[in-house]
């Protein structure tokens, strides 16, 4: 790894190589290391801390834009270890010739869904660099974590059953249809999901994991969720929803759902017994409609392995993902 | 027969082992992502062939595109598998952080525009493939000729079926049956296989891709190899005629001529690929003579996977040195390849 590849930025291999080597050497500490969503750090309450970089090409795209998803993307990782999204500052680096009235339309949309996530936007600071009109973000999100709330990748229990709460893919293909020029009508799924964690915590239901779906996709986190757990995960291919537009795209350019991002969409494994209550709590809560059990925590397993039950009833192992997921050649 | 009953047969087959290669890469992708393996006895193998583009290409033919990519004013585009094979020291993509000018395109005919728009800028595109694509580069020629554009030439590695069947076949393969590469066979019909077949006394299934229409091509084959029929049995009628693409094959055929070239592992083949006819030679980007095949790590057992005669398994190098992040071989990179397959599905 000698230079910067586009690989580097793929969630998937690449990058986890990159935070380990450069990132986490340097920074090394209790909280760092345990490579979590958002840092849960010791202080009069727990309090929840994450940072993010938004760097996504169209700014705008159906459904959302780099504002909303800069908000969502922050809330969703303190949310997914169950503490409540407080405060944000965000940082923004502007290329010379950004349209200032585009600009505007990006904060407009980032204080509305601030104001939906119930986040405060207390900080901020604006560079402005040479370039091409390009306009990139970097959050810092804070959030509070009641004291008995214990919700990591770790804690994943054989028995347990794995939701999803709702299709996979739709940010990925929407991101991809806008870059290729293709028209269609997927819609990104960029979201705050407070509602359905919250709502979860409140009734009291045992969480044992949260994920959001983010870059490298299902495949990716459940095989990242399934080492930090040393637990083996059976899912099955037929549960996992799917949306039939998001689903024809990638037929088209050979693409597997499995490894396509969302911003708005979460993976939460539960206890068996509240898994009926899970999947009613967030089916009603905002953006839950769709939520499914898609498999369940079948044994322990040293290194952690995922096998995926297909349509045909074939069964194999799953990986993180590999490269940038590009589509097929021929 | 319904599908559950040839699961069945297949599942419960006791039989003397049966070989079955399967010679186009987006079946050996299909059948690893549908779990198909999980579904055959222990008696029945499926071996993935030579039928990767990116997995089949020499490294003398990366290390042009690079050399190629670093000229000035030009740029090399190709589809994104293509930018991680490794050459014989670096890949394109490692390249590119040296300063090599490589885009990645979804299609050949993205490049038009963008030649248009540069006229400044050569641009060469990467034309790896198989019959299937080479029709393809055919239209991206006659569309820059249509428009006149001079700065587009291709770099073309293309390839042919048969003769490397043949040759694997020559080579003591232990293969009993072939899974026909369906898309191939979209084009040039599938009586394509029909010749090989008679010669080597050898049965070819067409397939698709899907994942019922791969468990019938592999009962079908089965059943063939039982019977001791040879021939070629087409099970992909929604999409293969007997006679082909016409169109496609008139393309194939104005611009491209047979020619000799090389195959990663395997060397030169006769016959085994198609190169630019004389008339259209401004537009090649220095295509001929690209055989020298020299490996990244010694220890690489690409070749020999290619031909069906290791599985990745069998590779020292396999998930330790040589893994998708740092392909050693080019069947490491390809979504297609069957090291990359292997590598994503083992548990």
């Amino acid at each position: 790894m000698e230079k910067i590849i586009m690989e580097h930025g793929s969630g998937g291999r690449a990058t986890g190589e990159l935070i380990r080597t450069i990132f986490e050497d340097a920074f090394s500490n209790p909280v760092l290391s345990q490579m979590e969503d958002a840092a849960v750090i010791p202080g009069g309450a727990q309090i929840a801390m994450t940072t993010d970089s938004f760097v996504v090409t169209p700014l705008e795209f159906p459904g959302g834009d780099i504002g909303r998803l800069c908000v969502c993307g922050t809330v969703n990782d303190l949310l997914m270890r169950g503490a409540t999204p407080k405060y944000m500052t965000c940082g923004f680096i502007l290329e010379e010739g950004a349209e200032v009235a585009l600009l505007k339309r990006l904060v407009q949309s980032m204080a509305q869904t601030a104001r939906e996530a119930g986040v405060m936007v207390v900080a901020g600071d604006t560079k402005v660099i040479e370039g091409n009109g390009g306009i990139y973000i970097n959050t810092t999100g804070v959030g509070i974590v009641p004291t008995d709330v214990d919700i990591k990748a770790a804690n994943a229990k054989v028995g347990d059953k794995i939701l999803v709460s709702g299709t996979m893919g739709d940010h990925h293909a929407t991101i991809l249809s806008s870059r290729m020029n293709i028209q269609n009508k997927i819609v990104s799924d960029n979201a705050p999901l407070n509602e359905m964690v919250l709502q979860l915590l409140e009734q009291g239901i045992k969480v044992h994991v949260l994920r959001d779906v983010t870059r490298g996709g299902l495949g990716t986190v459940l095989k990242e969720l399934a080492q930090s757990s040393h637990c083996e995960f059976e899912v099955e291919q037929d549960l996992i929803p799917v949306s039939a537009t998001v689903k024809d795209f990638c037929g088209l350019l050979g693409l597997d759902p499995l490894y396509m991002g969302n911003e708005g969409k979460l993976v939460a494994i539960v206890d068996p017994e509240d898994e009926a209550k899970a999947l009613e709590i967030i089916r009603l809560a905002r953006y839950g409609k769709d939520a499914v059990t898609i498999g369940t925590v079948t044994a322990e397993h040293p290194t952690g392995n995922v096998l995926l039950k297909t349509h045909i009833g074939g069964r194999r192992s799953i990986d993180i993902l590999q490269g940038e997921g590009l589509p097929r050649i021929c | 027969m319904e599908i559950k009953e040839i699961i069945e047969y297949l599942q419960n087959y006791q039989g003397p082992v049966i070989r079955l290669m399967e010679v186009c890469g987006s079946h050996t992708a299909a059948i690893s992502k549908f779990g198909i393996r999980d579904l055959l006895s222990d008696r029945i193998e499926l071996i993935s062939g030579p039928g990767c583009p990116v997995c089949v290409t020499p490294s003398a033919y990366v290390d042009r595109l690079i050399e190629l990519a670093k000229e000035p004013n030009t740029c090399v585009a190709t589809f994104g598998d293509l930018l991680r094979v490794p050459g014989s020291s670096k890949s394109l993509s490692e390249s590119k952080a040296d300063g090599a000018n490589a885009q990645m395109v979804y299609s050949p005919m993205d490049i038009l525009k963008l030649a248009k728009d540069n006229p400044m800028t050569n641009y060469v595109f990467a034309a790896v493939g198989f019959e299937t694509t080479a029709p393809l580069y055919a239209l991206l020629i006659e569309e820059a000729m249509k428009q006149n554009l001079s700065n587009i030439r291709i770099l073309t590695a293309l390839k042919s079926m048969p003769n490397v069947i043949a040759y694997l076949l020559r080579n003591e393969a232990q293969i009993d049956g072939f899974l026909a590469p369906g898309h191939v066979c979209a084009i040039t019909g599938a009586d394509y296989f029909g010749k090989l077949a008679e010669e080597f006394h050898i049965p070819f299934a067409v397939s698709g891709f899907g994942d019922e229409e791969l468990v019938v091509a592999i009962y079908g084959l089965v059943r063939m190899i039982e019977q001791k029929e040879t021939g070629v049995k087409n099970f992909y009628p929604s999409v293969v005629e007997s006679g082909g693409n016409a169109v496609a094959l008139d393309k194939l055929n104005t611009y491209f001529e047979p020619c000799t070239v090389a195959w990663r592992g395997m060397g030169e083949i006769e016959g085994s690929g198609f190169c630019l006819r004389k008339e259209y030679a401004q537009f090649d980007a220095g295509s001929i003579g690209l055989k020298e095949d020299k490996k990244k790590n010694h220890a690489c057992r690409c070749g020999e996977i290619l031909m069906g005669k290791a599985k990745p398994t069998d590779c020292p190098l396999f998930a330790r040195v040589c893994n998708p992040s740092n392909p050693q071989g080019a069947c490491m990179v390809s979504y297609e390849g069957s090291c990359f397959t292997a590598f994503q599905t083992k548990a």
